[in-house]
């Protein structure tokens, strides 16, 4: 299917042209100073990532100068490279790993997704002091797991300016899974700007890196298609709320060029195989603050690990993945050549590297997906979508402009809805923890100058791909395709207990939270060890957040109370109300939050106290 | 007639903008509004633990303090412009500093010509987050006049953002010998491209009682409209030319005719929009 073309002959589309894309041969500056060296491997190639394996690792973290785009910055990073070095462990291995630290501040590694005392996790503030200038701080803990993970710097955000690796822990049975090749696919974005300079311009106007925003020419367009009535009235609940329906990421390609293995797209990072092999592919979500949409044109992709943990095989076409979260596939190819493209969820630009029979072979890139306004249901949930099912989108919109808020709270439809969810309940009379609450409850905090937005009417469905990639006439994962493999999710106890938690924000004074406190408001959540607890996380927001919880499994459930999947990182989409179990086996305080980097830093965060 | 048109012109923004600003927290059931008394507490998980206290807390003073608790810097300067036809070089400046919900916040406004300051306004306000769009402040206002008398007020007004993306700022003043001084503006951006802006702008301005030494009599003094059309050529740089209508009222059109003033008054501006 995939024609190849001679990497030197391919014409730009006008498309590649909107964003930066980066040196061909861009990342680490050469000149490293000796006593770093003595710390690399031995080779730092373009897209070529050092590999770290045993069971004793030395990490160096230091101030090195990079380009990706022309223009030269500092970056941080470990042990001279980014991404990071592989570590490639084994399942069962106690590792002891010295963090020495060169920068003139403190720095910190937290090993994502993977289970270990408290004092191990890397969280400064929460699990300890942090790495200070100077100081070596060494990790030691079993591995109790396998999978794809990764690690990352848990200080400011040097995560975003280098720190960050695949982790890779090999299971002592063997892979459940053959594959011929392995390659770690590792996404991340990278911005020349200093990232608090970043963070305050953001704080000051909110939609300062959006280029996609809903102009007078828009309008005009949409009043010759639909007319003065209908444009206006596509227009009035984002202007009422004062809400911007094209607000997808809140840093774009304006000023982010997004990588693929530390390579920007003009670098093409190049997986090699031969023909007949089948590859596995670890694709990582290092990026600070990008979802990514992931295809390769012209294969099918066999998911086969979400989070490190092993699933239910699945074929898909594309996949969507936040920062944080990890999904290994299978792939067959039978070309020569196949573009692994992965655009952002806002659509300014992609990440892109090549799958080939050899070096400098390539396949088109395709062009990017329009951006789409975000939806009804992205903002009201169920209420959206019924609006939307009912009606033409029109009309739908129409009828709530009418009855305001207010008056669409009390429609008819919403109150049969409930009544069917009692009868449903008391035909079986059950523990009523054996299935998630749909009763909603806003924090009292969710009242103020904190919070732009509730939803009183969440989603509770998994089976939406999200925003921009609904009936794209691609096969999407979503997360009701995702079945942890028997005998994984092992705790079938019905939850003593259920907590629920919103997730808000204002995104016009850029500040992110739970239920409207940020974390400097906040107090911990407070779980007793070995406790089953369901976790209700609504989302009052109109972006999708990668929710990572440290320290214990997060065990996805459908809105009727199965357990589906075991994940890290649980993406919560616009409006959506999702559950999950949890048993926290180990005692301390962990971290609980965003993993968009900024939706972190904003005060998206909670400790969680295990005792 | 321009005088008819241009109050007609600001007050109706006012008036709908106010409407709007009122409906925030009443009608909208997603935004705002009070807490009913069943809400969640916030707090209802945390077994009476805090960041610092409780099982496993690190020893010693909270490490963990993320943006929330961080204060930021920013300067707007929303109009920096020159009038060929007056000479007049003008300068709007917003500078604030503090966090999320409670900044400092100091506003400039002022009229030079010649190098020389003619008339300047200063507040310098406390401003804390009422509502989820809307900030209240309060503080102090200095007038300064090259011909006339100083003056000074204490300052309370909000400002924040109206549905359908109106910028207001309204803010009464209370000055010494009972003087009172009502200020009201408001702004509007429409994007014609994603860099080409258009931003409508109107101001009333309204006191109290008689200012016979700054030539400003009492009840409506001073309306102006502007437009100005803004190129960004990034979101924080932006080169614009623009129009601005202003025309005075009642005893202040008086003290201008008796002083062979211009009441009302078109000028061509040339202009930078600048914040960092």
């Amino acid at each position: 299917m995939s024609q190849w073309l001679p990497q030197q002959k391919r014409s730009l589309q006008p498309n590649r042209r909107r964003f930066v894309q980066g040196l061909a041969a861009g990342g680490v500056l050469a000149a490293t100073p000796t006593w770093l060296q003595a710390a690399m491997s031995s080779k730092v190639a373009q897209g070529q990532t050092p590999v770290l394996s045993g069971r004793e690792i030395n990490l160096v973290i230091a101030e090195n100068p990079v380009n990706f785009t022309g223009v030269t910055r500092m970056a941080t990073t470990i042990n001279g490279s980014i991404p990071a070095p592989t570590l490639r462990l084994r399942e069962g291995d106690e590792v002891t790993i010295r963090v020495t630290n060169h920068l003139a501040v403190a720095t910190s590694i937290h090993w994502h997704g993977i289970l270990l005392p408290y004092q191990m996790d890397g969280v400064p503030g929460i699990s300890f002091k942090g790495i200070a200038p100077g100081e070596t701080f060494t990790y030691r803990f079993t591995l109790k797991q396998s999978g794809t993970y990764w690690y990352h710097s848990h200080s400011g955000f040097q995560e975003m300016t280098g720190m960050y690796g695949a982790l890779i822990i090999e299971p002592r049975a063997g892979e459940r899974h053959r594959s011929d090749q392995d390659y770690v696919v590792q996404l991340s974005d990278w911005t020349d700007e200093d990232p608090m300079r970043a963070f305050s311009k953001l704080k000051m106007q909110s939609d300062v890196y959006n280029f996609n925003q809903p102009t007078f020419f828009d309008f005009s367009e949409d009043v010759s298609k639909v007319g003065l009535q209908g444009a206006l009235e596509k227009r009035q609940m984002w202007n009422q709320m004062r809400m911007n329906p094209t607000d997808l990421n809140d840093l774009s390609a304006a000023t982010l060029t997004f990588l693929m293995n530390g390579t920007a797209p003009n670098g093409n990072w190049t997986g090699l195989f031969q023909k007949g092999q089948r590859i596995r592919l670890r694709f990582i979500n290092a990026a600070s603050n990008s979802f990514y949409d992931v295809r390769i044109p012209g294969l099918k992709l066999t998911v086969i690990q979400a989070d490190g943990q092993d699933v239910e095989p699945v074929s898909v076409d594309e996949f969507r993945f936040g920062p944080g979260e990890t999904y290994d596939v299978l792939v067959e190819p039978a070309d020569d050549a196949y573009t692994i493209f992965a655009q952002s969820m806002d659509r300014t630009g992609y990440a892109r590297g090549t799958l080939a029979l050899q070096q400098g072979l390539s396949a088109p890139v395709p062009a990017l997906d329009p951006a789409e306004w975000l939806t009804m249901s992205d903002m009201m949930g169920a209420m959206g979508s019924m609006a939307g099912m009912n009606h033409d989108s029109m009309k739908g919109m129409e009828g709530m402009n009418h009855g305001s808020m207010k008056g669409m709270q009390g429609m008819g439809s919403m109150d049969g809805m409930k009544g069917m969810d009692h009868s449903a309940m008391n035909h079986q009379p059950k523990n009523p923890l054996a299935k998630p609450s749909s009763t909603v409850n806003h924090a009292s905090s969710e009242y103020g100058a904190s919070v732009d937005m509730r939803v009183d009417t969440p989603r509770t469905n998994l089976d939406d791909p999200g925003i921009g990639l609904r009936n794209n006439g691609r096969r999407v994962l979503t997360l009701a395709d995702l079945k942890s493999i028997n005998g994984l999710l092992d705790d079938h106890r019905t939850p003593t207990k259920e907590l629920e938690l919103h997730l808000t924000g204002n995104m016009e004074r850029y500040s992110w939270s739970f239920d409207g406190l940020e974390f400097g408001k906040s107090t911990p959540v407070s779980l007793k060890h070995g406790e089953r607890v369901r976790v209700i996380l609504q989302n009052d927001t109109m972006m999708t957040h990668p929710m990572h919880l440290h320290g214990m499994w997060s065990e996805l459930e459908t809105d009727k109370g199965e357990l589906r999947v075991r994940r890290h990182t649980i993406p919560v989409q616009p409006s959506q109300r999702i559950s999950f179990l949890t048993t926290p086996n180990d005692l301390g305080r962990w971290a609980w939050h965003c993993h968009l980097l900024f939706h972190m830093d904003a005060g998206m965060f909670r400790e969680v106290v295990v005792s | 007639m321009k005088n008819v048109i241009s109050l007609v012109a600001v007050t109706a923004i006012f008036t709908t903008s106010a409407s709007w600003a009122q409906m925030d927290g009443e009608k909208m059931q997603m935004q705002g509004g009070s807490a009913p008394e069943d809400a969640r507490d916030p707090h209802a998980y945390s077994d009476g633990y805090t960041l610092t206290e409780g099982p496993y807390a690190q020893q010693g003073p909270r490490q963990l303090k993320l943006a929330d608790e961080h204060a930021f810097l920013s300067v707007l300067g929303d109009r920096l412009e020159y009038s060929e036809d007056s000479g007049n070089t003008t300068f709007d400046l917003l500078a604030r500093y503090g966090t999320t919900y409670d900044s400092l916040v100091v506003k400039a406004e002022g009229d030079t010509n010649g190098g020389q300051l003619e008339e300047s306004q200063t507040d310098l306000l406390w401003s804390h987050a009422i509502s989820v769009f809307f900030d209240t402040q309060l503080g102090v206002r200095l007038d300064q006049y090259s011909e006339g008398s100083d003056r000074q007020w204490l300052a309370a007004g909000i400002q924040g953002l109206a549905p359908y993306w109106f910028e207001l700022d309204a803010t009464a003043y209370l000055g010494d010998d009972g003087r009172t001084a009502l200020n009201i503006q408001a702004e509007y951006e429409l994007l014609l491209t994603q860099k080409l802006i258009l931003q409508p702008r109107a101001e009333l301005n309204l006191y109290g009682k008689d200012d016979p030494n700054n030539g400003l009599g009492s009840g409506l003094s001073t309306a102006s409209i502007g437009l100005r059309l803004r190129y960004e050529i990034n979101r924080q740089f932006a080169p614009y030319v623009g129009v601005e209508w202003s025309d005075a009222y009642g005893g202040t059109a008086d003290y201008r005719q008796a002083a062979g003033q211009d009441i009302n008054d078109t000028q061509l501006v040339a202009g930078l929009r600048f914040w960092f």
